[in-house]
């Protein structure tokens, strides 16, 4: 077990409204670990953002506890609370590059709100240029950069000070498929590297299957669960979990989903493959986890379904004639 | 005309303009003094500031919609008194630019605080994320990032102030418009006043043209 860099107790958060109080957090609590890398889903409004605002006291808890290395950060003096927010990095959904200032000079600005001297200050920030790759972009102002270029200054300005944490809010959202996949590449080579906790917040399942080890779904400003990310996937428990998973997917692919189980009845063949062929309708697998043992296949496998509602019944048939446990997971409870 | 009317001439008008530009950088100078200071608090303690305050914004707010809703020509005469406390007089442009300053403050202070305001909340909100205290924050983030606005409300300012100052010379300020007025108006010199009113198009311009291209250039956007 590795110690938590990050502790919540009883977090709860309401904001002053027109017509009542908005309750964004409700009695959250939560343990990261050092060293790991932990995602944050829900939908849009659950209140992953005021969540991990709350991280480094950018939103102010209305009641509970946030210990970050131990230290309540509530408790702590204006100057003090300034220097913990310098071990504790942040990304954006838009970047928030200062857009007056050039690559190098950006990343050099925590550095001069932690006082660092000019020229070791650019030498750091030259050397993050290069963990970024973006060693030729110095003098390049953000206007000039491309949204996955801009997210790669972001991140090596969060890391000038070499903090503990890096929270990413929504740090992929603005960008597209491939930019986002070296974007988590980048996370997870700096988390290896550094051995830096991440906090991933997403509203997108892709994300989090890609890099994160843990995760917490966040539904209704609660924690519905949480947990490693593998087991998750494999047996949900809450529908928002379930709702997040199978939202609809790529072209033909409809919001009906199953689980199909290996239980050694069967010998292990490309079963999903075949029924593709067979009723030339697309699937979709959300999580695979088989094994093959002595020829017969265990484990569990969830599909996405075909949009048309007659192939998809008939895929189902067709694998219970198979002699597969298979059970409908409804994507929209 | 004979040839020493033209350069007396000349020389009134070159008199002139060196007094317009006198006043008009003088004030523009002062009333930044005042305005810029003004406009960052304003800005800071707003509802949606990074310092909200209450009663400093509604105060301030106050003040200053009391003072850009009096028309300049009246505030300049209302103010005299305060005007010859400090000058000992309420005639010439040094006199006149005690009211430049009282009309134009309040305005460049709302220039000032549109211009921070238009910074972005996102880049304000990770600047304090990386642990920069207000202070830091109006100083190296809504200061510089606003940059071209600052400018351009400058370039604004300047012109303002410029058309406020010709206005002094109906009450007995120099400069261009006390020409225009003194000769033009009373003595029916057409010539005279096209004359200033030239000039005074082309300074307006010149003023403009420069600091919004200032304001461009020092644009990364
Ligand atoms: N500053 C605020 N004032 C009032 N309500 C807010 C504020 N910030 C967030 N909320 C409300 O709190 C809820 C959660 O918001 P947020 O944390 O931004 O959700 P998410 O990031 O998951 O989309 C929403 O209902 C939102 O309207
Ligand atoms: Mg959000």
């Amino acid at each position: 077990m590795t110690a938590s860099i990050i502790e919540i107790r009883g977090l709860t958060k309401h904001f002053p409204g027109k017509n009542g109080d908005v309750l964004a957090l409700d009695g959250i609590d939560l343990s990261i670990g050092e060293g790991e890398i932990f995602g944050i889903i829900g939908m849009s409004g659950a209140g992953k953002s005021t969540l991990v605002r709350c991280m480094n006291l950018l939103e102010k808890p209305s009641s509970g506890k946030v210990l970050f290395d131990g230290k309540d950060l509530a408790s702590l003096s204006k100057k003090e609370l300034y220097e913990a927010r310098r071990s504790i990095g942040m990304i954006f959904q838009q970047f928030n590059l200062l857009k007056q200032r050039t690559a190098i000079e950006n990343i050099c600005f925590p550095l001069e709100i932690a006082r660092m001297e000019k020229a070791a200050a650019r030498r750091r920030a030259l050397e993050l240029l290069e963990v970024v790759e973006l060693g030729d972009k110095a003098n390049a102002y953000p206007a000039e950069l491309s949204g996955g270029q801009q997210q790669r200054v972001a991140i090596a300005r969060a890391l000038a000070n070499r903090p503990k944490v890096l929270l990413c809010d929504e740090a992929t959202s603005a960008l597209d498929p491939a930019t986002t996949r070296s974007i988590l590449r980048l996370l997870k080579d700096i988390n290896g590297k550094f051995g830096i906790t991440i906090v991933i917040i997403t509203h997108e399942m892709r994300v989090v299957e890609e890099i994160c080890g843990k995760v917490a779904i966040l539904d209704e400003s609660r924690v519905v669960e949480s947990g490693i990310v593998k087991e998750i996937f494999a047996r949900p428990k809450s529908s928002a979990a379930k709702r997040l998973f199978f939202s609809a997917g790529a072209a033909g692919i409809g919001r009906r989903s199953i689980r199909i189980v290996f239980d050694g009845q069967s010998s292990f063949e490309p079963i999903v493959a075949n029924m593709v062929l067979r009723f030339k309708a697309p699937v979709n697998i959300m999580h695979a986890d088989t094994r093959d043992i002595n020829g017969l296949a265990y484990g569990q496998m969830l599909v996405q379904l075909p949009g048309d509602d007659a192939a998809a019944n008939a895929m189902i048939e067709h694998l219970i004639s198979r002699g597969l446990s298979v059970e409908e997971v409804n994507g929209n409870a | 005309m004979p040839d020493t009317e033209v350069m007396k001439f000349t020389q009134m008008m070159g008199f002139g303009l060196l007094e317009t530009l006198y006043m008009t950088l003088a004030s523009t100078a002062m009333a930044y003094a005042l305005g810029l200071p003004l406009g960052v608090v304003l800005a800071v303690t707003r509802l949606d500031g990074i310092a909200p305050c209450r009663w400093v914004s509604q105060t301030l707010n106050v003040i200053i919609n009391l003072l850009r809703s009096v028309p300049f020509l009246i505030l300049l005469i209302a103010v005299q008194p305060i005007t010859r406390a400090i000058t000992g007089t309420t005639l010439g442009s040094s006199a006149t630019v005690v009211p430049l300053i009282i009309a134009s403050a309040p305005f460049i202070a709302r220039l000032v605080e549109s211009s921070l305001n238009e910074v972005d909340k996102g880049v304000i909100e990770a600047a304090a994320a990386m642990g920069s205290s207000p202070m830091r924050i109006i100083f190296r983030v809504m200061i510089p990032e606003s940059k071209p606005g600052l400018l351009t409300g400058a370039a604004i300012a300047v012109t303002t102030i410029l058309s406020y100052s010709a206005m002094a010379g109906i009450v007995g300020g120099g400069g261009l418009g006390a020409i225009a007025i003194n000769y033009g108006l009373y003595r029916y010199r057409e010539d005279i006043m096209m004359v200033t009113v030239v000039l005074l198009v082309i300074v307006v311009q010149v003023l403009q043209e420069v600091g919004m291209r200032i304001a461009k250039k020092s644009d990364k956007r």
